[in-house]
């Protein structure tokens, strides 16, 4: 997939003023509310018109404001799943999920109704009115809905927004099994880290209607200077790892990355399957000397990279353990008492790691 | 069946048939203006809203008399539909049904505005992601969601025929069986010695007339709204 997306337009009070381009098949476009993601994506759709630039799909134009290309929205196949849902009221589960079916006019069909059904799990639901439905189940038809119309990419804005946590987890899971069996790149709206690196390849940070900052998942994450774009964001690390062992007996799984090992309990993947882990910085503290008698089983040794002061009294001490970065948030009077510097050898033990699976 | 004289009947049934043609000839319009005044932006918007409710305010004999100037036999309409279908409406039942259209048409376009203004906007573009095109979009979005105030305009536009008396007298006159509706029927009694009690006996028809065309119709609404708003599919 190539998408390529150059666009100005005025929103409210400010300027959308945006160049991205995305080869990844998930790419997520992250940051605060208002910070014009949605116009964005409502650009790619062809629900609104920016006022210039160019939108270019795998090679064909959907808006050119130069040349006066704008392709309407029926013909331009790219398939939108709603913060709200969106389901047609007056219409059934099947009816819905079958809206955009017969119309799918060109190339092979992505998916069939009964995969889809069966995917999203929606079997016992097709007779049922959106009006009975939980959010949860209602996103779910709108992700099918958008699947069926056989689209060549899609959009999703936000779909978890209106859902509760327990909801929240489950979809995510139906979102992860759907990008995993149906070949269909996705642009994913949010403004929640743990979606963000959880779902994506690549992230394109958005505030205040220009590009923030671009690039893998594992790259853009990590940045303290992005920390206040996302908002709730928290500074860390992403680092991709490979499960090496699964020791049934305790629960702890051996996941070895680009630069060591890390042990880390209760993770349900099968061995060699590749892991996407965070490990926050205030949960990797450091030592000078190897430590003895700690209940800490991830010990990794680093060369401090550099110092940074993201705000009064905190530090992040960027480490290299191998070729992965790592960060720890110490405070101020930890680093004169231990006096690192930059280039020093150092320990990194590192208390907690959120595991996210790929 | 002998409650009724068979003049009554003929009364009852040329009043069905006119306000059921009106209502018929006046919806696919009503509709299109509706849509034009919910949706649509263009200059002299405002004049054409006031142009549509006129029926509304003017004096019905005013629309009467301007019918009859327009699609009188001499009128420049009349004349060619005259000429060109050979189609006379004036003092004919199809000339009432006109008549009793125009007068229900503002009332009609209201309630089907109402509805349509009250349709989420994004529903039909969520529609156009599913690669429906404007007419689809329509047909398969628009029109289903506006049904409630689509049947609520047919019926205040039937029952608008039904009481239409004005506009029906001065256009196609009060012919016995062509064009005297329940309303120029009873006028007709009242205006004669001794017509009283039937005059009296027309009017508790168009009392049952009424409350049945009610009933019918907030049935078919609250139908129509449950589909809608509405929880499972009947099976």
């Amino acid at each position: 997939m190539m998408l390529n997306v150059e666009l100005e337009q005025r929103l409210g009070n400010f300027d959308l003023n945006i160049a991205f381009s995305s080869t990844q098949p998930v790419t997520a476009l992250f940051g605060r509310s208002g910070s014009g993601k949605t116009s964005i994506i409502n650009a790619i759709a062809g629900i609104n018109r920016p006022s210039r630039g160019r939108i270019e799909l795998n090679g064909e134009v959907l808006f050119d404001s130069a040349l006066r290309i704008d392709v309407p929205i029926e013909h331009r196949r790219v398939g939108y799943v709603f913060q709200e849902g969106r389901l047609f009221p007056h219409l059934t589960v099947r009816q819905n999920l079958l809206y955009g079916y017969g119309k799918a006019d060109v190339g092979p069909r992505l998916a069939e109704p009964a995969t889809v059904t069966a995917l999203l799990g929606l079997e016992h639901l097709m007779d049922r009115r959106p009006a009975a439905l939980s959010g949860g189940e209602k996103q779910r038809v709108a992700i099918g809905r958008a699947l069926l119309a056989n689209p060549r990419l899609l959009l999703m804005d936000e779909p978890l927004a209106s859902l509760d946590g327990h909801r929240k987890t489950e979809i995510l899971d139906y979102i992860e099994l759907m990008r995993d069996s149906i070949d269909l790149p996705i642009i994913y709206v949010s403004h929640a880290v743990d979606e963000v690196v959880r779902l994506a390849d690549q992230v394109v940070i958005i505030s205040e209607g220009r590009v923030a900052a671009a690039g893998s998942v594992a790259e853009v994450m990590g940045r303290p200077e992005l920390r206040h774009l996302a908002g709730s964001f928290e500074g860390g690390t992403v680092i991709e790892g490979r499960v090496l062992e699964q020791n049934l007996d305790d629960d702890i799984s051996v996941i070895g990355f680009d630069g060591g090992r890390l042990l880390v309990p209760d993770v349900e993947a099968l061995v060699g399957e590749t892991v996407r882990m965070r490990v926050r910085a205030r949960d990797v503290s450091l030592a000078l000397m190897p430590p003895s008698g700690v209940s800490i089983l991830n010990v990794l040794p680093g060369i401090i990279e550099s110092i940074e002061a993201p705000r009064a009294g905190a530090v992040d001490v960027v480490l290299k353990v191998g070729a992965t970065e790592l960060r720890s948030r110490i405070t101020r009077r930890s680093v004169s008492q231990l006096q690192l510097l930059p280039g020093m050898n150092i320990y990194a033990m590192v208390k907690g790691v959120s595991l996210d699976r790929r | 069946m002998n409650f009724l004289t068979p003049q009554e009947w003929d009364v009852l049934g040329l009043s069905l048939r006119v306000a059921f043609w009106s209502v018929l000839i006046s919806l696919p319009p009503a509709v299109a203006v509706a849509m034009l005044l919910a949706r649509g932006r263009f200059p002299g918007k405002t004049l054409f809203d006031a142009f549509v409710h006129l029926p509304l305010v003017l004096p019905p004999v005013v629309v009467g008399f301007l019918l009859l100037l327009l699609f009188g036999r001499q009128g420049p309409l009349g004349a060619l539909l005259d000429d060109w279908f050979g189609l006379v409406i004036a003092f004919k039942w199809t000339g009432a049904a006109l008549a009793a259209a125009i007068m229900g048409f503002p009332l009609m376009v209201r309630a089907i505005r109402l509805s349509l203004e009250s349709i989420d906007l994004k529903l039909e573009a969520a529609a156009r992601t599913l690669g429906a095109d404007a007419m689809r979009v329509f047909l398969t979005v628009t029109l289903p969601l506006a049904l409630p105030g689509i049947l609520t305009g047919m019926l205040l536009s039937f029952a608008r025929s039904l009481g239409e008396f004005g506009a029906t007298i001065t256009f196609v006159s009060n012919i016995p069986g062509e064009t005297q509706t329940l309303p120029l029927a009873i006028y007709g009694y009242t205006q004669t010695p001794g017509g009283d009690a039937q005059a009296l006996r027309l009017s508790l028809i168009a009392v049952l007339l009424s409350l049945a065309a009610l009933f019918i119709s907030e049935l078919l609404v609250r139908r129509a709204t449950r589909r809608i708003m509405g929880h499972d599919a009947e099976r």
